[in-house]
């Protein structure tokens, strides 16, 4: 590895530490910029001053409000200046304050002036400045000048009014889509790097016109754009276009011959772009592929390490898909194995494990061992996962990836990369029957000499279900014994719970598990001991040769159908008394956590890491909302609230949403209101609720919301009263009741006087669906079977003619909001008949499963046979009512 | 804009991954804070390897950053993980010939802090708001290095020559100081 720090002598180090900004500082600085104001301007210190301001900014220092608007003043006058030099700073420094819509005026005429300046850069330069900073008002002044400049013949000129234009299309669409004509035009410039912006802006403008982007990319195909980087973006445009054509156009790609053309380019960034632009083909044939990976391969082979990345990287995409079609690079691709650079390497070797066959892999896997010696954790993990993979594709192979995995759990490495393989090796023994037994005892050797705590009660919880069905189970049982003397007390903790286990599913075992346990009664951590008591009580039989109870088998072994949050929630706060906790009254609604905004590839939750930590729970914010409004205290346990249903259109005065919250006898609104009117202030704001179409509803209480000021949501709150335990509908209508105060903008005071005015909101229904929570189970035929079919009721249901099965799917469970469980909400597509499972709890905690099986019916028409099973006959016939009624 | 080719920053650190001149297009990194954050991890990824001959490139965090190497200066060049690499490349290279142009070939922290100002406008000509400009350095240091041409001259008439002159020159001005 090379170092790249020069070498240096004692006496150069002081040189090398010289900066011209060497103890600068920010009031300094500003003290400086004066020079901006002095009658007679010294070019040269002004541009000094100005570097440094910009040195400053550069380098994170921020300025105050005042600070920013002094030297932007400051600096405006630097224009009576006729020095290039120092305007082109000035330019610069404009663009990095980014002045406020006030300040822009300052400088608005004097940039205009620059604008028709026979100096081209000033023109190319104070367009980009006055675009930047502008807002839609002044735009319409400049218009004729920057469509001027548009086609203007000096091409920086150009450039620099179209770029422009592609940033206020973002801002102002309606005035740059008004420049289409010179746009065009400009796209036969000659000049490279016009052509290519102004490819840039036409398309944009045109993006929602299909046929227009079709005619374009038609045109620009045959013609020749000169620009690389054109042809780069002309080759993303005609890939879009196939995207779009490919479902209506049968027997030869169009525009296929224009990027196979592109692969004869002579720019290296067009020959890519093409090639990849093929890869990613929407079935893409193997005819079509080649020519590609022709280049592909060739790229492989350069100097450069940039091509040698692009090229592999396209290619392990490939790989995934057509792993035949890269064959071929096989030879290229084992020697990036060496390559300097390990990204490089790393997907060449993850591209050859995908593309290897079964006579290669013990090869390959020599060819690794080396290579993982010296690469970075990050890169290893990748490795790690390929062979997983590779594993899953040949089973056979599993004896040599298995002893692979084992040797690098043995050696150094961080936890990322220790919870890969081991999350690698838990799957392979879920997967591959004959790697089980070798899997577990790597993993017992592995936890002998472990440093993470988490891995080591994984590992053992993982022991504990697979272990006793093993032909040998007592070899384990020294492993996990072991732990109890040497480890840490959640280590010792995980340790008894996986001895418990054995013992109660191997019977044999039960008198040596039962020594073992006692001995850890005595040890020094409570969690540890209690655990121990706790399984020596509820194993029994005392230490005999038993078979183990059914209940207790479900009590280890069973899962917990709580979410974990929820019942930590509860835990916290649950406040010690003579009544002992119910574990019943832990909410069950699963909340579904909002998407991620980003998703990180390949972090996919697998092995040990599956069960997901449960979501943070909006239940609770609520719960404790409401028990903090006195008229609704006494209401008792909130069962479930809702998901906010509008109550308002987008974009109107005031935005109004309503939760239902659902008690045992009550129903509450909850009426989030905003405001978004700057020039008024709403006083006593209440929701007048008709409920005349809700029979079974009275109102009892309602609670204002005394004031809602601009942009700042509030609530107001309807409480009704509902025969309890019954699952009541109702149409419930609403208007928005309120004293309005004007507002002075500039000084955000109101006025004392306030109209009474009201506000039409839209209707608001109960629905059955509000009264069954959202629980899935994670077996559904265990839990069907289980439940029995006592309380069981079948009838079938015609739903009359549907779009497709999967919207009739998709109706019944928004209609039941029960949760589909098994991935059984998805229908495949052209199937005849479909089943559906749900599972839920209904309102008095009673569970519910739910059967639907679906059948197409002549043409259109869907058929439901809808089986309900639950711990009460009175709430299986609910359900049924909700779907004949629905 | 999402088909257009992006740049999401251009990085110039030093030999210890301290900031010598940045300039950020994209909104990633919305503080001071976060765009340091990204500073120190590509400057650790990147600084055991030789990046002085060609440029090289690496990936992390669903970014593409190229890099290249002289004396005490590190060059960075990075955009989204599904951006060309070689269009990267290109403004890449373009940045670093164009900084080589304007400093004579004497490249090095020192050389490029006494003339930062023109290495600011080097980089307010190569991307403007994440959109390539020019990658022909030529064209980019003639462009930076106008100040001594006459009002009026157009900027394609301006060659290397030009810009060599007025570096020279403002090399003698700063040693004169």
């Amino acid at each position: 590895m090379a170092q790249p720090l020069v070498k240096k002598d004692d006496d150069r180090d002081d040189e090398a530490d010289y900066s011209p900004f060497l103890g600068i500082e920010k009031g300094a600085v500003l003290q400086e910029a004066r020079v901006f104001n002095d009658p007679q301007l010294d070019p040269r210190r002004c541009s000094q001053v100005i570097t440094k301001l910009l040195y400053l900014l550069n380098q994170g220092e921020t300025f105050t409000k005042v600070e920013a608007t002094e030297v932007f003043f400051a600096v405006t006058k630097l224009f009576q200046s006729k020095d290039i030099g120092l305007r082109r700073m000035v330019y610069v420094m404009i663009k990095e304050l980014s002045p406020s819509a006030d300040e822009v005026i300052i400088v608005t005429s004097s940039l205009m002036k620059d604008m028709t300046s026979k100096t081209d850069m000033y023109r190319a330069n104070a367009i980009r400045v006055l675009c930047r900073i502008t807002d839609g008002t002044l735009l319409t002044q400049i218009e004729r000048y920057l469509k001027q400049a548009i086609v203007d013949k000096n091409p920086v000129v150009a450039s620099a009014a179209l770029v422009s234009g592609i940033h206020l299309l973002q801002t102002n669409p309606e005035i740059v889509k008004r420049w289409s004509n010179e746009v065009q035009e400009a796209v036969q410039s000659r000049a490279a790097l016009v052509q290519f912006h102004a490819l840039a802006l036409l398309h944009q403008i045109r993006q929602n016109d299909r046929l227009a982007v079709n005619k374009l990319v038609s045109s620009l195909t045959k013609g020749s754009v000169r620009s690389p980087l054109a042809q780069c973006l002309l080759i993303r445009y005609t890939s879009q276009v196939i995207r779009e054509s490919a479902n209506t156009q049968a027997g030869d790609r169009p525009f296929y011959d224009f990027l196979e053309g592109c692969l004869r380019h002579k720019a290296e960034m067009v020959i890519f772009e093409a090639a990849r632009a093929i890869t990613e083909l929407n079935g893409v044939t193997t005819r079509e592929l080649t020519p590609a990976i022709t280049v592909l391969q060739l790229f492989l082979s350069s100097s450069k390490p940039v091509l040698r990345f692009a090229a592999v990287r396209t290619l392990n995409k490939v790989a995934m898909t057509h792993p035949m079609a890269v064959t071929n690079c096989n030879i290229d691709m084992e020697s990036l194995i060496s390559d300097q650079n390990r990204s490089i390497a790393t997907l060449a070797i993850t591209t050859l494990l995908k593309t290897g066959n079964e006579s290669s892999v013990d090869r390959l896997m020599k060819q690794i061992t080396n290579f993982m010696s010296d690469i970075a954790d990050e890169f290893k993990i990748v490795v790690v996962e390929a062979i997983r993979s590779l594993c899953l594709k040949f089973p056979l192979k599993h004896r040599s990836l298995m002893n692979f995995l084992s040797n690098i759990l043995r050696e150094e490495g961080g936890f990322d990369y220790k919870k890969a393989i081991v999350d690698s090796i838990v799957i392979l023994i879920r997967d591959i029957p004959e790697a089980k037994e070798t899997g577990l005892l790597h993993l017992c050797e592995f936890i002998e000499d472990c440093e993470f705590t988490y891995l080591s009660t994984q590992i053992l919880h993982f022991l504990g279900i697979e272990g006793p069905k093993t032909s040998d189970p007592s070899k384990y049982i020294r492993y996990i014994y072991n732990r109890v003397h040497l480890e840490n007390a959640t280590v010792r903790a995980a340790a008894v719970s996986t001895l418990a286990k054995f013992g109660a599913m191997v019977d044999t075992l039960k008198p040596r598990i039962f020594v073992l346990l006692r001995r850890c009664l005595f040890d020094n951590d409570d969690e540890v001991r209690d655990r121990a008591t706790l399984y020596l009580n509820t194993l029994g039989g005392d230490g005999a040769v038993v078979q183990t109870g059914e209940d207790v088998k479900e009590f280890l072994f069973g899962s917990l159908d709580i979410p974990l949050v929820n019942l930590e929630n509860s835990l916290k706060n649950y406040e010690p008394s003579e009544e002992s906790f119910d574990i019943y009254s832990v909410p069950r609604e699963v909340k579904t956590q909002p998407l991620a905004e980003k998703k990180a590839p390949g972090k996919k939750p697998t092995g040990l890491g599956a069960p997901p930590a449960g979501p943070p729970s909006t239940v609770d914010a609520y719960e404790k909302l409401l028990s903090s409004i006195p008229e609704f205290a006494n209401f008792g346990k909130l069962f479930k609230s809702s998901a906010p249903v509008e109550l308002t259109e987008a974009e109107t005065e005031y935005a109004v949403n309503v939760v239902k919250h659902i008690f045992d006898g009550h129903v509450v609104f909850q009426y989030n209101c905003t405001n978004t009117i700057p020039e008024q202030l709403l006083e006593n704001v209440t929701v007048i609720v008709d409920a005349s179409e809700a029979e079974e509803f009275a109102e009892v209480a309602s609670k204002p919301l005394r004031s809602l000021p601009y942009d700042s949501p509030g609530q107001t709150f309807v409480a009704f009263e509902k025969p309890e335990g019954i699952p009541a509908v109702g149409k419930f209508s609403n208007m928005l009741r309120f004293i309005v105060k004007e507002v002075d903008p500039s000084t955000g005071e109101a006025e004392d006087d306030g109209v009474e005015d009201e506000y039409q909101l839209e209707e608001l229904e109960v629905v059955a669906a509000d009264y069954i929570l959202k629980v899935g189970v994670s077996n559904f035929r265990n839990a069907w079977e289980s439940m029995g079919a006592d309380c069981e009721r079948i009838d079938e249901y015609g739903l009359g003619p549907r779009e497709s099965l999967a919207e009739a799917v998709n109706a019944v469970i928004d209609l039941l909001g029960m949760q589909p469980c098994e991935g059984t909400e998805v229908v495949p597509n052209n199937s005849r008949s479909h089943t559906c499972l749900l599972s839920g709890v209904y309102i008095g905690n009673v569970k519910v499963l739910v059967r639907l099986q679906f059948g197409l019916d002549g043409p259109k028409d869907v058929a439901m046979k809808l089986a309900v099973r639950s711990e009460d006959e009175a709430v299986s016939d609910a359900i049924h009512e909700i779907v004949a009624s629905g | 804009m999402e088909l257009c080719p992006l740049i999401k920053n251009i990085l110039l650190l030093d030999s210890e991954g301290k900031r010598v001149a940045v300039k950020y297009y994209s909104d990633d990194w919305p503080t001071n804070s976060a765009k340091e954050a990204f500073e120190k991890t590509v400057f650790t990824k990147t600084q055991k390897t030789s990046a002085r001959n060609e440029a090289e490139i690496t990936m992390f965090d669903d970014y593409v950053v190229v890099y290249k190497f002289v004396q005490d200066l590190h060059f960075f060049v990075t955009g989204g993980e599904n951006e060309n690499e070689i269009i990267l490349a290109s403004v890449l290279q373009g940045f670093f010939d164009a900084v080589g142009f304007i400093l004579r070939g004497t490249v090095d922290k020192r050389e490029v802090l006494e003339n930062l100002d023109l290495v600011f406008l080097c980089l307010d000509e190569i991307v403007d708001g994440g959109i390539v400009l020019e990658t022909d350095a030529n064209v980019i240091a003639g462009k930076v290095a106008s100040h001594s041409t006459d009002d009026g001259a157009p900027l394609s008439e301006q060659t290397i020559t030009q810009a060599l002159a007025t570096a020279r020159e403002r090399l003698a001005r700063s040693l004169l100081t």
